[in-house]
């Protein structure tokens, strides 16, 4: 007879110590070892984690009032640019933010050496950030402008609230044109010289629960190195699955938004990321346990690299002018080998988000699960998943 | 004997001078050139290994020159704090200085490998490379 499991028998079990909890590369070998049944039945948690860019990061700060009062129109840190038009003294600080003086691409390829990511990874530093605010100056809100330095501790609240993070899969970028380009999948020589990837495969959180079936809302996870929660669906949420020779290959697929007190979590799993001739951004740290309810929860769990697969896409020329389709698939277990085959053509390929760290933060969860400080939580709502069908729009030019 | 793998800063007065023929000639050393930036309007660099019994009396007549002479591997060095060992780099470098050990996915850098392009110091999302002059 097949296992089937609740939530409450897990967090029991985990209350009592005697929770079975391994790593999503651990089950892998679990289940070549004794077969999927039987690691169904025995496992009671599976550890998941990713280490990389995410570009939709960033922090809701409330920075506390002045006297006078101010209600800050425009809010700088560190010279960098947060987002203002909410309450008065309240601010959001994007990844993805620059700082106005900053020279972009204008003297191509760009460096971006810091913007909002490197401010929030300063912060979660407890390194003092200059601030700086005008105002229009208002009744109840006189004051008009401010300078001085905050530290993460002396402001009321840092929450960092991420809208699209852990992409379930994601492209594989190559550049098919005759000169070097700068992206957001790094530097990509000409000719298909080289191959960037970016999830850690068979330990990528949602590869591992590709139809959401115990990944959503409430779902308490590690974040940033200290204790978040899933909020909602990431923006550009299009879980779907192609069925190809029996195989189920994912697209980019779906994302989470994440949510989580700034203050409990730590500099080495948020850290500002640089994109030469890009921009700058967050690499995040999450991990996400996935409970055993039964075995199909198992059999996806347990996906190997070799069953995992990314589409390969021009970022020369067909990204950039949004044509859709891709150069085909390639499997985890080949882009990380270090090569792999393209139209014939071996390239070398090199990852974007770290397999080492991945592992680190799986293997951290699973000790807080194992010691009984992490208890999983039951979705309050799913999320939509492959088979909600959910399609992609683009924007409209005018009339 | 094994070479001795140098990197050469040098100002506009130095790119006219014919230096590396001085080390051939009156030091009788066997010279490889790396790698040359060489432009007689702005700074130039260049890597070089050379061999040869005289060789720390021809490094000596560079640096009497005003050429700044440096060990190779001394150039680039990883800040380990900073690596998140994530491989960007690893499909760029040129000499496989910074490659990736499997299946662990752990980062490396030999830096007796490095030629000192200092791509890496650019490409690296975390800017974990740095120079040390």
């Amino acid at each position: 007879m097949s296992v089937e499991k609740t939530y409450g028998e897990i967090n029991a079990k985990i209350k009592a110590g005697k929770a079975v909890v391994v790593t999503a590369e651990e089950l892998i070998t679990l289940v070549e070892e004794k077969g999927l049944s039987q690691a169904a039945r025995e496992v009671d948690v599976v550890t998941t984690g990713t280490f990389a860019p995410m570009c939709s990061s960033g922090a809701f700060l409330s920075l506390g009032h002045t006297k006078p009062r101010m209600k800050m129109q425009k809010v700088w840190l560190n010279g960098v640019s947060a987002y203002a038009g909410i309450a008065a003294v309240d601010a959001y600080i994007g990844a993805a933010e620059l700082p106005e003086d900053d020279p972009l691409n204008s003297n191509y390829p760009g460096e971006f050496r810091y913007g909002g990511g490197h401010v929030i990874q300063d912060l979660v530093a407890r390194k003092p950030i200059q601030l700086k605010a005008i105002a229009y100056g208002t009744n109840c809100y006189p004051r008009r402008n401010i300078e001085t330095t905050i530290t993460l501790d002396e402001i009321n609240e840092a929450i960092l609230f991420n809208p699209r993070n852990a992409y379930q899969n994601y492209n594989c970028a190559v550049n098919l044109t005759d000169r070097t380009i700068y992206t957001y999948m790094g530097m990509l020589k000409p000719h298909m010289a080289n191959a960037n990837f970016s999830t850690s495969g068979q330990l990528s959180p949602l590869l591992k629960d590709p139809h959401f079936k115990t990944i959503g809302v409430g779902t308490k996870i590690f974040l940033g190195g200290g204790i978040g929660y899933v909020a909602w669906n990431g923006t550009q949420h299009f879980p779907s699955i192609t069925n190809v020779d029996g195989q189920e290959l994912g697209g980019a697929g779906g994302t989470l938004a994440v949510i989580g007190d700034l203050k409990q979590m730590s500099p080495r799993w948020l850290v500002g990321t640089s994109f030469l001739g890009y921009g700058a951004t967050l690499s995040v740290g999450i991990g996400i346990p996935i409970p055993i309810l039964n075995e199909e929860i198992a059999r996806y769990a347990a996906l190997k690299d070799e069953e995992l697969f990314a589409p390969v896409v021009d970022y020369g020329e067909a990204y950039p002018s949004f044509t859709p389709g891709n150069l085909g698939y390639v499997s985890y277990a080949e882009l990380k080998s270090g090569t792999i085959k393209v139209n014939g053509k071996e390239i070398q390929t090199s990852p974007l988000s770290s397999m080492p760290r991945a592992r680190e933060i799986a293997s951290n969860l699973k000790e807080w699960i194992q010691k009984g400080d992490f208890l999983l939580t039951e979705p309050v709502k799913t999320l939509p998943s492959p088979a909600d069908g959910i399609v992609a729009h683009s924007l409209k030019e005018a009339d | 004997m094994s070479p001795k793998r140098i990197v050469l800063r040098f100002g506009t007065d130095i790119s006219v001078k014919p230096v590396v023929y001085r080390l051939v000639k009156d030091y009788d050393l066997v010279v490889n050139i790396v790698k040359a930036d060489v432009n007689p309007q702005k700074e130039g660099t260049m890597v070089l290994e050379v061999i040869g019994d005289q060789s720390d009396e021809g490094l000596t007549y560079l640096r009497d020159l005003g050429v700044s002479v440096q060990d190779l591997n001394q150039g680039i060095v990883r800040n380990e704090e900073k690596c998140v060992m994530c491989g960007a780099c690893t499909g760029l470098c040129p000499t496989g200085a910074l490659y990736m050990e499997r299946p662990s996915m752990e980062v490396h850098f030999d830096g007796d490998q490095c030629i000192v392009c200092m791509l890496c110091t650019k490409v690296c999302p975390m800017r974990a490379m740095e120079v040390h002059l």
